[in-house]
């Protein structure tokens, strides 16, 4: 075998934040690919020694796109912290708000960061071609055009529910500090139907019912011929160019599961490698033998981790930790929600093909048609007058834990309280988990496996799967080093 | 106008919140504006090599650039390298940002964290972060108190975290239409047009000020000055004029406004949703108001609060009603 040539390619865009990759190329394939997550601003430093409830201000600032999920996180952490539970008014609005911006972001991940790769004049050849340009590139798409009104639209649900978005303070360990009245119901009500209307008319051509009662690839490809709507034109573009056999990972996927029900969760945690496993979450690790970090000894868990940035370090090539569950990587994300929370079709896309990049979009879509009457019906469950909020003490030694699902995966906040101040503070996100470098044991992140072996040259333009593969994980960048 | 969009030690939260433009479609808005976006990291198809060209060809000046904005705070460290971001994975991004600067028509600080270092400045500052033109509240940042532009100008700080999406666009706009001129911009560089408002302006709690009848914990109707941690009367914005996301602000939220339009504001003092007093009175005071007239006004206001608005500012939903006049025919 020849020594592999090495490319390094950057900016990638259209990330949430900034990356780079070198690729080791070698006989026209990807041999391995190196992940850099190029931006560290230190969180977890500039939490220690604060008030803990100020991480409710801070946190949600590590990204402007999973603002509410940092926020359900920290409010997670503090009220584990503290023993206490939001009233049912508090966890209805803390479901909505949180799918308010996992859904908006599925949205503008579908139309602004990941569908303008298919407008790319790499594709002039493709009968598709046209169409999908006039639709979906960047910018000047008739599809960008119709969606940031809707976008807009919907996101004054986040006016109604948490003052503004993103950076809401409204998200509190105790519920939220915005009581609703019953007018105000009635205007989310109208907010939810309007969204509820687009995307039945423009994204799916189809009742979010239908859509969500696909059970399996072939009622899927049956479906996708009856109609019109934007995912049907992505799914044609998928079987033409084969996406479903593009970018498969681990197929271990994991999920912290979110969406407070009175009993249990809307989408549970789990683990699914073959089948179900338990979500063990005291044996994860983070391991920082690749990244710019000093290293103290072995790999630990993130209640008690710490966060100790170094300019050199031999064999670092990134600012983001490597987490690993049980020693193994996972892929975390709306497929590996879906799969674990027993949904039909997206059992069935992983049990044929593994995870790929029309898998991950495919269930990222499926979600909207699940999670918006999930809203409809939390709405309704609201009771204006009952309580929204209850106080949360903390004890000056204490620690929690807060798990949700941001829209791109799991994300974990590990808070350590001492003499009434933050003593540790430890983050990982979910792009964390999907784009890490490599481990102690050599164990490439998940991306990193998804994109060796993909077709590749040492010059000229990078082959667009490069492109698909990458933004089908919905990377956010900020969130990965924090 | 060409505009070129850079991004650095932030969230990409400005960013979000402009594609919430209230205008109608963002990109539609610009191209009516006379506004071309050259590169946007978020936004544009060109990306890897021929992004890193286009960039390069902005600082070199074969690229003109009208409009730079930059959202995210310049990050020094470690030691001054820049290296805590390296755009793409290589060039510092402060070396990129000082490079271009000075050849843009105007720089734009989209954000607090590019205005003034914000939210990535606070505690200790691990990737000793700055603004632009200040670093904090002093004068400073990457291009120095003395920068200005070919117009005279100096950095325009959109401020905010994040700003709202019209004082992004607006402020865009004027440039474009060149009506912005240096009178338009207040002492930080910040466009009148939303920085010569209060946040306290138009808040709904207005009659619970009035009355000092306070709320006491986390989704209380009472005004949240006086024990948690507002600061509405004392912040720069347009907030309760303007509404967010259709018919908010951090007032109408429930929760408290933490000045994040001003310089510093990520580092308070004391517990951002908690309002420091001495001997009961809070310290900080309303912009302007003599600390003597506001404890003699705030003590008779308090024994003059109606029972309706007392009951009201500790509930969280309407105890009793404004009372409605009968009898007359």
């Amino acid at each position: 075998m020849n020594e592999p040539t090495r490319r390094i390619v950057g900016p990638f865009n259209r990330v949430e934040g900034d990356l780079e990759i070198s690729l080791d190329i070698n006989a026209g394939r990807v041999q391995a690919a190196y992940v850099n997550s190029p931006l560290y601003r230190g969180f977890e430093q500039i939490l220690q020694g604060k008030e803990p409830a100020d991480a409710l201000t801070l946190v949600p600032r590590i990204c402007g796109i999973c603002s509410v999920a940092q926020s359900a996180a920290a409010a997670l952490a503090l009220a584990d912290a503290a023993g206490i539970e939001a009233p049912a008014n508090g966890r209805l609005a803390a479901n909505l708000t949180l799918a308010a911006e996992n859904m908006a972001d599925h949205l503008t991940h579908f139309y602004l960061f990941f569908m303008p790769d298919f407008a790319r004049s790499d594709y002039a050849g493709r009968s598709w071609h046209a169409a999908t340009a006039e639709r979906f590139r960047a910018t000047v798409g008739s599809a960008a055009n119709e969606v940031l009104p809707a976008r807009t639209r919907f996101m004054h649900m986040m006016g109604l529910l948490a003052g503004k978005w993103p950076h809401t303070l409204a998200v509190q360990p105790g519920g939220s500090t915005r009581p609703l009245q019953g007018s105000e119901v009635y205007r989310l009500h109208r907010i939810l139907r309007e969204f509820r209307g687009f995307l039945e008319s423009v994204t799916f051509g189809a009742r979010l019912e239908e859509v969500a009662a696909l059970d399996s690839r072939d009622a899927l490809s049956a479906w996708q011929m009856q109609g019109a709507g934007d995912l049907r034109r992505f799914l044609a573009i998928a079987d033409d160019l084969d996406l479903w056999h593009l970018g498969r990972g681990t197929d271990r996927f994991m999920s912290f599961g979110c969406y407070a029900e009175e009993e249990g969760r809307l989408l549970p945690s789990g683990v699914w490698h073959d089948g179900a496993q338990a979500l063990d979450i005291a044996t994860i690790r983070e391991d920082i033998s690749h990244a710019w970090y000093a290293a103290a000894g072995e790999a630990r868990h993130p209640a008690q981790g710490g966060t100790v940035p170094v300019a050199e370090k031999d064999g670092a090539y990134s600012w983001c930790k490597a987490p690993r569950l049980d020693g193994q990587v996972v892929e975390t994300g709306a497929l590996a929600r879906q799969v674990i929370a027993g949904h039909p079709l997206a059992r069935d896309m992983v049990a044929r093909d593994g995870g790929s990049v029309a898998a991950r979009v495919v269930a990222r879509l499926l979600e909207l048609a699940i999670v918006i009457p999930a809203m409809e019906r939390w709405l309704a469950a609201i009771v204006p007058g009952e309580p929204w909020c209850i106080p949360a003490p903390l004890a000056d030694d204490t620690t929690g834990a807060g798990l949700i699902e941001a829209a791109r995966g799991s994300l974990g906040h590990w808070l350590t309280v001492r003499r009434g101040r933050i003593h540790s503070y430890q983050i990982i996100a979910p792009t964390t988990w999907n784009f890490s470098p490599r481990d102690s044991e050599g164990q490439p992140g998940a991306l990193e496996q998804a994109l060796a072996g993909l077709p590749a040259s040492g010059e000229g333009a990078l082959p667009p799967a490069i492109h698909h593969v990458v933004r089908s994980f919905d990377p956010c960048m900020v969130c990965t080093v924090h | 106008m060409k505009l070129l969009w850079l991004q650095s030690g932030g969230c990409g939260g400005c960013t979000l919140s402009w594609l919430g433009s209230e205008h109608g479609s963002l990109f539609r808005t610009l191209a009516d504006e006379g506004i071309e976006l050259l590169w946007h990291p978020s936004l544009s198809e060109v990306c890897l090599d021929e992004a890193l060209t286009l960039i390069e060809d902005c600082a070199t000046g074969r690229q003109p650039v009208d409009l730079l904005c930059l959202e995210g705070a310049l990050l020094r460290g470690p030691q001054g390298t820049g290296g805590y971001h390296r755009f793409g994975g290589r060039q510092p991004m402060i070396d990129w940002v000082a490079r271009i600067a000075v050849r843009a028509r105007h720089v734009i600080g989209i954000g607090s964290c590019a205005g003034f270092g914000g939210i990535t400045a606070a505690g200790i500052n691990p990737a000793d972060a700055c603004g632009l033109q200040y670093d904090g509240e002093v004068g400073g940042g990457l291009l120095g108190p003395n920068y200005r532009d070919a117009h005279g100008l100096p950095v325009i700080n959109v401020s905010g975290c994040p700003p709202h999406p019209d004082w992004i666009t607006e402020t865009l706009a004027m440039l474009a239409q060149g009506r912005l001129t240096a009178a338009d911009l207040d002492d930080y560089g910040r466009p009148r047009f939303f920085a010569d408002q209060l946040v306290h302006h138009g808040c709904p709690r207005n009659e619970y000020y009035e009355f000092k009848a306070s709320a006491q914990k986390p989704s209380d109707q009472g005004c949240l000055m006086e024990n948690l941690g507002c600061k509405g009367t004392q912040a720069h914005a347009d907030c309760n004029q303007r509404l967010w996301n259709g018919e908010g602000s951090c007032l109408r939220g429930g929760y408290a406004c933490i000045r994040c339009t001003e310089p510093g504001f990520e580092e308070p003092g004391h517990p951002f949703e908690q309002t420091p007093k001495v001997a009961g009175i809070p310290i900080g005071l309303p912009a302007d108001m003599p600390k003597a007239w506001f404890v003699a006004l705030a003590a008779l206001s308090k024994s003059a609060t109606p029972q309706r608005v007392k009951e009201n500012a500790t509930a969280d939903h309407l105890m009793r009603a404004p009372s409605v006049k009968k009898g007359r025919k």
